[in-house]
């Protein structure tokens, strides 16, 4: 890329330098202001009241806050797990294989990208509906929405994400490698496991941090797969919000602030490792 | 079959048995042809070259060789063992590939110790074959590097240690020059014949390029579109081709159409008779192939004997430097003159009326 | 002096030798056998995913289309045995009819919004050095990739009357602010949350253009917004498609945004589509709703790749 014409100059630059500085203003203001404000002593959460650190100590001293919290993390957890396994497989067989039923596969693979999360939760409560129900009627067992149905909705969407990502990586690599790894007497097993598997590590990395942020993130579709007593953070958050903005709530989001912020740049650095880019793999 | 190819030392004498025998190989992608019913057989400590256009099915013979296509039809065999079907995992052969396809994320050593890991070698033999390997392509002290820090020369070598260090049987090499500058090229021929003569494996490697087909060869196969032209030493390729396509691929070359007259005549095209022995029926088109370097080159004079010769003018000259190159325009056709660059050499000019002439034992005819 | 001497050893282990027996001559029935064996492993590899996409995802869509086509009963429960059209003839109703204008209009100006701030900013961006570039794009990852819920908060404190918004406008001799719970409000949050899926194809489609186009036009004497219109704009097309609709259909589709910053009188699709689930209980026609969003959005998606987009 050449630098002399295409570089703007003079107004032009000075325009898009600040639409440059006011789309960061924009993008971090909202997020400081409220970082700032859950210091604050004061019961309206917009006004300061000098510092405390009082909204953090009901933070963690709150149950149902901690309890969702921990529900959060293992469906996160379980749902990240199998959808990188699962999504990977997906991203392989698109990839490097041809197969009947490919083409319907690979439109399958994108429809929950597409759906909005709306869609999607009346989808799963739809389907839980009747499953729950035949289940109970074929078995006799009654099984309750709860942990288990959130988990098998979030994987459903999470799967699409990370094969996306991984199927970039894969597409990216150069497949003389792995034609190279069988002319030096590796059998398939052996040529994915110590020459596709390291080289798609990042791409699947990437997948990984996308699904466990899309499960972390979800509200709408947990809101209407969850049981009494399986409540995640942003849904028991969510509820919170819609009875009034407290203090509270500022401290909560805070933290989930906070967590997100450190997963990115943990995957920066695990990034800089492997020699790719965050833009590159987890988009 | 008993395997008589490999021992310890390079200087016993080769098996009698080809190292690579095709008999009948076809290969088909939907309704394309790429390798078209070719029968050759390729012997133990050969440097063996595949040499044809794109697209002629070089390639995707070498590969059927190593295992990386199946063939549609016909039997591959390795030191007389059917392999055709095998897939490369199971063959003892190894292939230097084309941008030389070393693994980014493993270290050089890694890289090279890789078929001998894949093969459950214990790690002490291993440390100590690759660092042969490595020395063998004179690049020692860079085990802990990793590939992209290396020049493409370098990458090259590591590639050809790479495949090697597995003592395969036979040495499949897919364009391995093609993305080195001139000279690095030219110093890598080198290196490549002298290793292949003290190793004494069979190399069978793909070019486009017949010059340095010709320079590394024992044998060399002239491929287009499939098919299998001609399978000779290199002198023979260059002086007596079989068609038109042989004559023209390799190296410069004048075809001087014409037909049988005789016994031991052939008319041109412009009425010149020309003493040939073709042992053709009269009145076959034949094209006869007057090399460049052949010719000799000079103002309009008599013909001496036992030479022949056209009669034309300079139309446009080529300072190679080391080689003027005269392009002469007769009747009906143009044809390229070459003369070293000698002192002594005619200083022609264009318009210059001229007289080529060629001593009638240095030329050859075909008729396809 | 060969270097395949290994004096101090056992002769050395052979290398991969020569097969023991001999293998099969090759055939066309063999290579279509080899053929059918790949194609088979390619469909294993890809079978639990597919199988688990089969019954958790097609499935569930198509049991929200038969929703679609039931009754709601007197107790607020689904009769899905006699099929009709009467949950979509809801959809023709005057309210339901606004609701849907409102999202869509919402939508519209929330994408047209994102694309003219985005733009300049992905030119600004794709004109820096590389250092600078990285640097920007990690800053601008950093919003997109924190809590969705957390940042429409944040704007629901901001515009709250007593948050600093308000004390600012007050303070400016404006009055009190009362963006809160308007559109206004939902746009603002809708286009703070999406903003980067603007950014982020637009910035990758204007990286790709060869900017030395940029200069051949200066130099034949276009002046910058004809540069823009006939040179970037149409090689930038595809990101600008690309971001529209990565913008577009999730706005269409939002919950979460309206209802913490729209309230009551804001009703979108999203929220209505979620009341006819846990308050009205009228399952057939939020069956129907979601069903026809998203007939909309396969639509707006496959034109996007009749653009000729690639991956989202």
């Amino acid at each position: 890329m050449s630098e002399s014409t295409a570089k703007p100059k003079g107004l032009t630059k000075g325009l898009l330098t600040a639409n440059a500085v006011f789309v960061y203003l924009f993008f971090y203001a909202p997020i400081a202001l409220l970082v700032v404000f859950s210091f604050s002593d004061n019961r309206n959460v917009g006004t300061w009241g000098g510092f405390t650190l009082g909204w953090y100590r009901d933070f963690l001293d709150n149950e149902p806050i901690q309890g969702a919290i921990w529900v959060s993390l293992k469906v996160a957890f379980a749902s990240t797990v199998v959808s990188v396994v699962l999504g990977t497989m997906a991203a392989l067989a698109l990839e490097r294989f041809r197969f009947r039923g490919q083409r319907v596969f690979d439109a399958l693979l994108y429809l929950p990208i597409i759906i909005p999360d709306v869609t999607m939760a009346v989808m799963m409560l739809l389907f839980f509906s009747q499953a729950l129900d035949l289940i109970d009627t074929v078995f006799g067992v009654q099984y309750a929405k709860g942990l288990t149905t959130i988990i098998v909705s979030h994987i459903a969407f999470c799967i699409s994400f990370v094969s996306i990502v991984v199927r970039a990586r894969l597409a990216g690599m150069d497949e003389r490698l792995e034609e190279a790894a069988m002319d030096l007497y590796a059998t398939r097993w052996k040529t994915f496991r110590h020459i596709t598997l390291p080289l798609i590590a990042p791409g699947v990395a990437g997948g990984a941090l996308l699904a466990l942020t899309l499960s972390l993130d979800d509200v709408v579709v947990t809101q209407f797969v969850a049981g009494p007593g399986s409540t995640t953070l942003p849904v028991y958050v969510f509820g919170l919000i819609r009875r009034g903005v407290t203090p509270l709530i500022n401290s909560v989001s805070v933290v989930m602030l906070a967590a997100s912020i450190l997963l990115v740049l943990f995957s920066l650095v695990l990034q800089r490792r492997g020699g790719g880019s965050v833009t590159a793999s987890a988009e | 079959m008993t395997d008589t190819a490999q021992s310890e030392t390079a200087l016993d004498a080769p098996s009698e048995v080809p190292a690579v025998g095709i008999h009948g190989i076809t290969k088909r992608f939907g309704d394309v042809v790429a390798v078209d019913d070719i029968t050759l057989n390729i012997a133990d400590g050969e440097f063996f070259a595949l040499l044809g256009p794109s697209g002629c099915g070089k390639t995707t013979t070498l590969r059927m060789i190593a295992g990386l296509e199946f063939p549609t039809e016909g039997s591959l065999q390795i030191f007389g063992q059917e392999v055709g079907t095998l897939p490369p995992n199971k063959r003892p052969v190894n292939t230097v590939f084309q941008n030389y396809a070393l693994f980014p994320h493993l270290n050089i050593n890694d890289n090279v110790g890789f078929g001998l890991k894949m093969q459950k070698v214990p790690k002490r033999d291993i440390s100590s074959r690759v660092e042969e390997a490595l020395a063998m392509v004179r690049l020692t002290h860079m085990g802990m590097r990793k590939p992209t820090q290396l020049s493409g020369g370098q990458q090259q070598r590591i590639a050809l240690a790479r495949a090697l260090v597995n003592r395969p049987k036979v040495l499949l090499l897919d364009e391995p020059l093609g993305a080195l500058d001139l000279k690095l090229r030219q110093e890598m021929q080198g290196e490549l014949k002298s290793l292949q003569r003290e190793l004494g494996i069979t190399f069978v490697f793909v070019t486009h390029d017949q010059e340095e087909a010709l320079t590394m060869s024992d044998r060399i196969a002239v491929m287009d579109r499939g098919q299998l032209l001609q399978v000779d030493p290199p002198e023979a390729i260059y002086e007596r081709p079989v068609n038109r396509f042989v004559a023209d691929f390799i190296g410069q070359t004048n075809l001087l159409e014409g037909t049988v007259q005789d016994r031991s005549t052939v008319c041109l095209l412009n009425g010149a008779r020309i003493p040939l022995e073709t042992g053709l029926e009269p009145g076959t088109q034949v094209a006869v192939i007057l090399r460049p370097e052949r010719a000799t080159i000079g103002l309009r004079s008599d013909t001496a004997v036992g030479r022949s010769s056209v009669d034309g003018v300079v139309k446009s000259i080529t300072y190679l430097g080391n080689a003027i190159v005269y392009h002469v325009g007769l009747d009906w056709m143009e044809l390229e003159v070459r003369e070293e660059n000698r002192p002594d050499a005619h200083r022609l000019d264009v318009g210059d009326e001229v007289t080529v002439s060629w001593d009638d034992r240095a030329v050859a005819v075909v008729s396809e | 002096m060969t270097v395949l001497d290994s004096p101090s050893s056992a002769p050395p282990p052979e290398s991969v030798g020569l097969p023991v027996e001999d293998a099969d001559v090759a055939t066309p029935e063999f290579e279509r056998a080899a053929e059918r064996a790949a194609s088979r492993r390619g469909f294993l590899i890809a079978l639990p995913a597919y199988a688990y996409l089969v019954l958790f995802f097609a499935i569930p869509l198509v049991i929200v289309m038969v929703y679609s086509f039931g009754t709601r009963n007197r107790f607020g429960d689904t009769e899905l045995a006699n099929w009709n059209l009467d949950a979509y003839r809801k959809l023709t109703e005057p309210l339901v009819r606004d609701i849907f204008f409102r999202s869509l209009w919402l939508a519209i100006l929330t994408t047209v919004i994102c694309l003219v701030i985005a733009y300049p900013f992905a030119y600004f961006l794709a004109t820096r050095t590389p250092t600078v570039r990285n640097v920007m794009l990690v800053f601008v990852m950093i919003p997109f990739w924190s809590n969705f819920l957390v940042r429409n908060f944040a704007w629901r404190v901001i515009l709250g009357t007593d948050g600093p918004f308000s004390r600012t406008t007050q303070a400016l001799g404006l009055g009190e602010s009362r963006i809160l719970f308007t559109p206004t409000a939902v746009v603002l949050g809708l286009v703070y949350g999406f903003l980067p899926f603007m950014i982020l194809p637009l910035y990758a489609a204007i990286e790709r253009i060869d900017l030395g186009l940029v200069e051949a036009s200066r130099d034949l004497y276009a002046s910058g917004w004809q540069t823009f219109r006939r040179v970037l704009l149409p090689l930038s097309m595809p990101g600008v498609i690309a971001g529209s609709i990565l913008v577009f259909i999730p706005s269409l589709g939002a919950y979460v945004t309206p209802e913490i910053l729209g309230g009551a009188k804001t009703t979108l699709m999203g929220s209505y589509i979620v009341t006819q689930f846990l308050t009205a209980r009228n399952w057939p026609v939020g069956a129907s709703l979601s069903f026809t969003l998203t007939v909309i959005m396969l639509f707006a998606t496959i034109l996007y790749f009749r653009k000729g987009g690639r991956t989202l």
